[in-house]
Parts: structure tokens; C-alpha cells; sequence
């Protein structure tokens, strides 16, 4: 069902149409299916393309133990926190994989797996969690905005993106991710709103993972879908399987396509599931069962690529073993790199709060070196 | 602080709403990467017209009719700063940019130290605020210290039509995001700025002595500096010659200027619309104190807006700082001759 044939679609609420008035050209229907779109394990199946599969396995297993070494960074005290992605990597890997090298990722908190499938190294993605700094990399080297604490709020950053770029005439797509959670955020409406209005070419890549920290989808919304919110802003709306890479793949990049040959923006939720609990501070047992956990388990996005491709013969022994061993390589690094304490110099915090220090800020600098100094004497002395 | 050159203009702006568009106009002109967005702000020219023209002399491309949605203008502004451009962006009512204030609190004043310096945010927040012009609830806030309280952000605020023009100039040069505060009230007031004066305006971060004194200083800005320079008028039959600061910038606050003004009077009042409790007049009484204190011949006083909700407009003169009220302040410190 496309948008014009809902009931009542055709009955204008305008006497005139506004001189600014254009209709879509776009013919591409705005309503989601009523069930994810899955290539795995279906007839469609069939097209995938090997040498693409085979890079989209060896991914997920290296996320997937970039997720276990992170957790595990976490326990040791290394990150502050980590939000896991577990279960969800198709999704992360899926959102970097299509983006070409001029286009940007606008991440939440929790991509991080997203940004260093983009080539972002690790032990960057990870420095916000880790605690020496908000962001640790140039986010005009690598083309990913800083991952964004505050709910949807890189939403509409995306959007003003995209825009610019569209007005300079450059080729550039922008890929904002986001969670249930902050689908219910006033800046997602805004962003979403702004990004039909401009037709700009952004792709919002909603990752449906069940819960925002305890709170489960039913009491997040009242619609059929969130991807059924997209209808509303003029934009299509997809349903993937989030767990299903090669859907994951197809769908984004259909979306990126879209959005790169000025047909506007796309929303897609990827249904999927958090396997772990939403930081090392939650308790997940108290708002969620153990068969749910259990089903989604059956569900791996890796299984269910791996399934696929040695069946069809196109994965062996010999090809999961080299994508193993290539992600504990990662993981090894990862550990080492994390094990080294960052140097940090205090006197950094009076960087880059403006162009030019303001005078205030020089006084307290002058304090904090003061006291610097004082604190090295003491130890001088002491020893 | 740099000075910026004012170009000289071709047409005399007589008001400070004309400033503020031609400064946005020439700004324009010579550099393709300013853009203007907002609501309104296209064929309009805005509620008060300060963006006039915008849109039919650069196209809707660079002066953009935004939806309503403040939270999406800035954080579009964001983007669009982080692809670089310069947007303008403009906040129609002090009271509307409150739907902003994750965006501006949360990325526009953190995005440069959160990046190490590798990503500036170049955006200039255009609010109208204040009151003394009749508008009804929500329509004349004195917003400005939750602004100054926020680290990462530049405040500056114009009380003249040839500050209208050079600190709105140096607003949209700064690779630092700037609340750029509009007097509404004085967008009317009428220059006596030739195009032929002198050429610059000091910039961003430079308080001015608007009337030198020997008897007390008024450190104010914005709105309220033309009730300032008459209160120092209407002293002089009392016998108090007072001396005037224009602060013109909030942060960075030119603590030079407004020191060595008081070391010279000894005596110090602070005067604007917006609440006294946690309002910008708090900070500058102290600073003033921490460094004047040897030579105050009384406590500095604050004359500013009472701490309520912004009155209905058939109340608002009770409220905001008039003459009589800053006299009567400068009458309690206590001069014995």
C-alpha cells in the first residue's frame, strides 16, 4: 500500500496548493512491509553475492569479539562503561559497510562497533568510555561525528550535513544511527521533519533492540512499527530483520542509493535484539526472561550468516578459522593498546573551550598549574 | 581582542534593525558560507525584518525558511557547521530558544573542546530579547544568564546601531559559536553613525566607557544602556557625575575595562533587565569586590529586573530598570561631601 491509496489520502486539507508545492517523484512506496525484510534463509538468497558475504562474516566475528573484549575492558576497570552491541553487529557493521569513503556516520553511544567497521581504530572509538577524553579522533579525518551521548540529538547534525554538502554540490550521504529509546526524542521528529522537508540525503538507520536501558518498545510507542513513522514525515519507512546482514546490507544501500541520487532521505528499523544488558550497571533479569534472551540467542546474526554460507558452499573450516584467528589479532592488540595508561595533562581542560582563552579561564589555569607544581615539589621532596 | 573594521556603507542605516541586516547582508556578500536560517526569516524578513531582502538578493539557499522547530534549526546548524558553513541562525523570541537548549547546551558549546579543537563550530545564534515593547507572555525574556553560565559559548549584546552592525560582523567571523543578544526594544533606536565616522568598532570581548564620571560607575548593557546614560544625565542635578560601561560582551567579560573604571570611582552599580538572583549583575558584583575591594568607598549594588516570572505588559514598567530606580540606588551609596 502506498501512501496514496490510505483512506482519506486523497482529500486535501489546503484550498490551493501553495505555490511551493511539489509532489514526490520518488515512486517508492512509504509504507513498511508488514513483516522484516530477510534475505537469510530465503529464496532470495540465491543473488547474494560471495566475495561481499564472506567480508560480511569475517566483520561480524571481529565484532563480535570486539564486543567480548571491550565487555571484558570493563570488568577489568579499563572502560568506564560499554554499552554492548552484541547481537546487534549486523546492524553496526551493516551501517559502515555501506557508506563510501566521502559520507559520514552520525553514531550514538552505541556504535561504536560502527565506527571502527568504518576503519576508526579501536582504541579511538573507545577513548569516551575509557575516560581521557569525549571524543579521541578527528571527526573530519574520519568522516563519523562524535558518538552522541544525548538521545537523537546527532539527528538533526546529520540532516544540516547532508544539506551543506547537497547545496556545495558534493556527492556526500549521511547515515544518522539511533535506538528505539530515542525514536521518542523530540529531535527525531525534528530531524526526520527537516530531512523530508529538504529532501536531504540522509539515511536513519533506527536500531530496534527491544529496550531503552529497561523500558521495552510497547510503553516507547503506540505505532504498528517504528518504521511506520516515517510515512508520516513523506519519507519511506523499512522493516529489516537486523540480525540478517545480507537484508541489512541490501536494504541500506538501497537507502544510501536513494539518498545519492537526490531522492531523499529513508528511515529503517532494524528489528533486533540487545543480548547483553545495556551497560555493566544494569541488571537485565529484572525487566526481561531468560527464554526471550534464549530465542534471540537461535537468532545470531552470525549463525545465521554462517548457516547460509556453508551451506551454499561458500564458507569452509578453513575460512571461519582465518576470520577467528584475524578478530583475536584485533582483540590482542585492543588488550595491549588498552593496557597502556593514557598520559594525560591536566592542563588540557583549559583547551579549546574557545578559539582564545578568555581571562577567566587563563586565571584558573594559572591555579591548577599552581597546584601542579606544588603537588610535584611534595612528591620531590618526599622522596 | 581584535577590532573589526566596519566597512563603510553606502546607505546611512538609520536604526539598529538596518544594522543588523546589513551587517548580515555584507557578511554575505563576501563569504558564500554564511547562510541565514529560521523561522520566517524568507519572503517575511522575519518578525522584526532584520533579515529583509535575504532571501531575494542570495536565494532561498543561503537565507532559508526553516520549519518551526528551534531544536532542528540549531542542530541543522550544527551540521551544517561541521560540513563548513558559517549558518546565522535566528531564534525570533528570547522564550522560543528554550526548545534549542540541549542542542546549543550539549553540542553547540562543547563540540570544539569535546573535538580537541578539530571541529569549531562557527555559528552565530541571533535572539531577540528583553522587554519594554508591550509582548506578551513568552515574548520578552532576558535570557542571558543561562547563556553566560554555559562554558563554550561567546555572549555578546549590541546597545548601538554601529555595535549592532560591527559585533554582529565579528559574531559571524568567530570560529566560536556566539549568542548574539538583540535589544528588541532598540531595534528603532535611531543613529547618529555616519558612514563616514570612524571606520572600526572595537570586537567581541571589549567593554566600552559610553560617558566618562568621577562620582560612581553604571556597569550595564544592552537595553539597558540608554536608561543608564539618561539616569547619568538626570544625576548631575543631584551632584553625582556617573560614569557609564558598556559591557557589549558578556563572555569573555572585559573585567580590565569595568575595574579600572571603578578603582577610579569608587563606587559601582550594575544595571540590567534580567533577574538579580544567578544573574550576570551577581557575577560582576563579585568580581568587581574581589578586585576593587581596597578601593569601594561602599558595596556595589545591583539594579536589575525583579526575580519573577516576565510580567504582562501593562506591569512590565514596574519591573524593568528605569531612571528613578538606578537613582535611588546610586542615592544609597552614601555620599557624605
Amino acid at each position: 500500500m502506498t501512501v496514496q491509496e490510505l483512506p482519506g489520502a486523497g482529500a486535501s486539507h489546503r484550498s490551493t496548493p501553495p505555490p511551493a508545492w511539489r509532489p514526490r517523484t520518488d515512486a517508492a512506496p512509504l509504507l513498511p512491509d508488514p513483516e522484516p525484510y530477510r534475505v537469510l534463509g530465503t529464496p532470495a538468497a540465491d543473488r547474494l553475492d560471495p566475495e561481499l558475504m564472506r567480508r560480511c562474516y569475517a566483520e561480524l566475528v571481529r565484532g563480535r569479539r570486539y564486543n567480548a573484549q571491550a565487555t571484558a575492558l570493563t570488568r577489568q576497570g579499563r572502560l568506564a562503561v560499554y554499552p554492548s552491541t552484541v547481537g546487534q553487529e549486523a546492524c553496526e557493521i551493516a551501517a559502515a559497510m555501506v557508506l563510501e569513503e566521502q559520507d559520514w556516520l552520525f553514531p550514538s553511544y552505541r556504535d561504536t562497533l560502527a565506527a571502527v567497521a568504518r576503519g576508526l581504530d579501536p582504541v579511538q572509538a573507545l577513548t569516551l568510555l575509557r575516560g581521557d577524553w569525549h571524543t579521541g579522533y578527528d571527526p573530519r579525518e574520519h568522516r563519523i561525528a562524535p558518538l552522541s551521548t544525548p538521545l537523537a540529538t546527532q539527528l538533526p547534525h546529520a540532516v544540516g550535513l547532508a544539506h551543506a554538502a547537497r547545496l556545495r554540490g558534493d556527492d556526500v550521504v549521511a547515515l544518522a544511527m539511533v535506538g528505539d529509546g530515542g525514536t521518542s526524542e523530540g529531535d527525531f521528529h525534528e530531524a526526520m521533519n527537516f530531512a523530508a522537508v529538504w529532501q536531504a540525503p540522509v539515511v536513519f538507520l533506527v536500531q530496534n533492540n527491544g529496550f531503552a536501558i529497561s523500558v521495552p518498545l510497547a510503553k516507547q510507542t503506540a505505532a504498528p512499527t517504528l518504521a511506520h513513522k516515517a510515512v508520516g514525515y513523506g519519507m519511506p519507512g523499512r522493516l529489516v530483520d537486523g540480525n540478517d546482514i545480507a537484508a541489512m546490507h541490501e536494504v541500506l544501500s538501497e537507502a544510501v542509493r536513494r539518498a545519492r541520487s537526490g531522492g531523499g532521505p529513508t528511515m529503517i528499523e532494524a528489528v533486533t535484539y540487545r543480548i547483553e544488558a545495556h551497560t555493566n550497571a544494569d541488571d537485565a533479569t529484572r525487566y526481561r526472561g531468560d527464554a526471550e534472551v534464549e530465542a534471540w540467542k537461535a537468532h545470531d546474526p552470525i549463525e545465521l550468516l554462517e548457516r547460509e554460507l556453508t551451506a551454499r558452499g561458500l564458507l569452509d573450516e578453513a575460512g571461519i578459522k582465518a576470520a577467528k584467528d584475524a578478530a583475536e589479532t584485533m582483540a590482542a592488540e585492543l588488550r595491549d593498546a588498552m593496557n597502556a595508561e593514557p598520559v594525560l595533562d591536566p592542563m588540557d581542560l583549559f583547551e579549546n573551550v574557545y578559539a582564545e582563552q578568555t581571562g577567566r579561564l587563563r586565571e584558573q589555569a594559572a591555579m591548577l598549574r599552581a597546584e601542579l607544581d606544588a603537588a610535584e615539589q611534595e612528591e620531590g621532596d618526599g622522596s | 581582542m581584535t577590532t573589526v573594521a566596519v566597512k563603510t556603507a553606502t546607505t546611512k542605516p538609520a536604526t539598529m534593525a538596518q544594522a543588523l541586516n546589513r551587517a548580515m547582508r555584507d557578511a554575505m556578500a563576501e563569504d558564500p558560507a554564511v547562510h541565514v536560517m529560521g523561522e520566517d526569516v524568507g519572503a517575511l524578513g522575519g518578525v522584526f525584518r532584520i533579515t529583509d531582502g535575504l532571501a531575494k538578493e542570495f536565494g532561498e539557499d543561503r537565507c532559508t525558511d526553516t520549519p518551526l522547530a528551534e531544536a532542528g534549526i540549531l542542530g541543522a546548524a550544527v551540521g551544517m557547521a561541521m560540513y563548513g558553513l558559517r549558518p546565522v541562525v535566528e531564534m525570533q523570541f528570547d522564550a522560543f530558544a528554550y526548545p534549542a537548549f540541549e542542542q546549543l547546551i550539549s553540542h553547540v558549546a562543547k563540540m570544539r573542546n569535546r573535538t580537541r579543537g578539530a571541529m569549531p563550530l562557527p555559528i552565530t545564534i541571533r535572539v531577540p530579547y528583553g522587554g519594554g515593547i508591550g509582548g506578551v507572555e513568552h515574548h520578552c525574556d532576558s535570557s542571558e544568564a543561562y547563556y553566560v553560565a554555559t562554558p563554550g559559548l561567546t555572549v555578546v549584546t549590541p546597545a548601538t546601531v554601529e555595535d549592532a552592525y560591527g559585533l554582529l560582523r565579528a559574531s559571524i567571523a568567530s570560529d566560536d559559536p556566539v549568542i548574539f543578544l538583540e535589544p528588541k526594544r532598540l531595534y528603532w533606536s535611531k543613529s547618529d553613525w555616519s558612514p563616514e565616522a570612524p571606520a572600526a568598532v572595537p570586537g567581541i570581548g571589549k567593554a566600552l566607557v559610553r560617558r566618562t564620571g568621577t562620582s560612581a560607575t553604571l556597569i550595564t548593557y544592552g537595553p539597558s544602556l540608554p536608561v543608564c546614560m539618561e539616569a547619568a544625565e538626570a544625576a548631575r542635578q543631584e551632584g553625582w557625575d556617573l560614569e557609564v560601561v558598556d559591557l557589549r560582551s558578556l563572555v569573555p567579560f572585559d573585567e580590565e575595562t569595568v575595574v579600572a573604571s571603578v578603582r577610579r570611582t569608587g563606587r559601582a552599580v550594575v544595571v540590567h533587565e534580567s533577574g538579580g538572583f544567578g544573574g550576570p549583575g551577581a557575577e560582576i558584583a563579585a568580581r568587581v569586590t574581589e578586585r576593587c575591594f581596597h578601593h569601594l568607598e561602599a558595596p556595589v549594588l545591583r539594579v536589575t529586573g525583579f526575580d519573577i516570572p516576565y510580567p504582562p505588559p501593562m506591569l512590565e514598567k514596574h519591573h524593568l530598570p528605569g531612571v528613578d530606580r538606578i537613582l535611588d540606588t546610586v542615592a544609597r551609596l552614601q555620599w557624605e561631601n
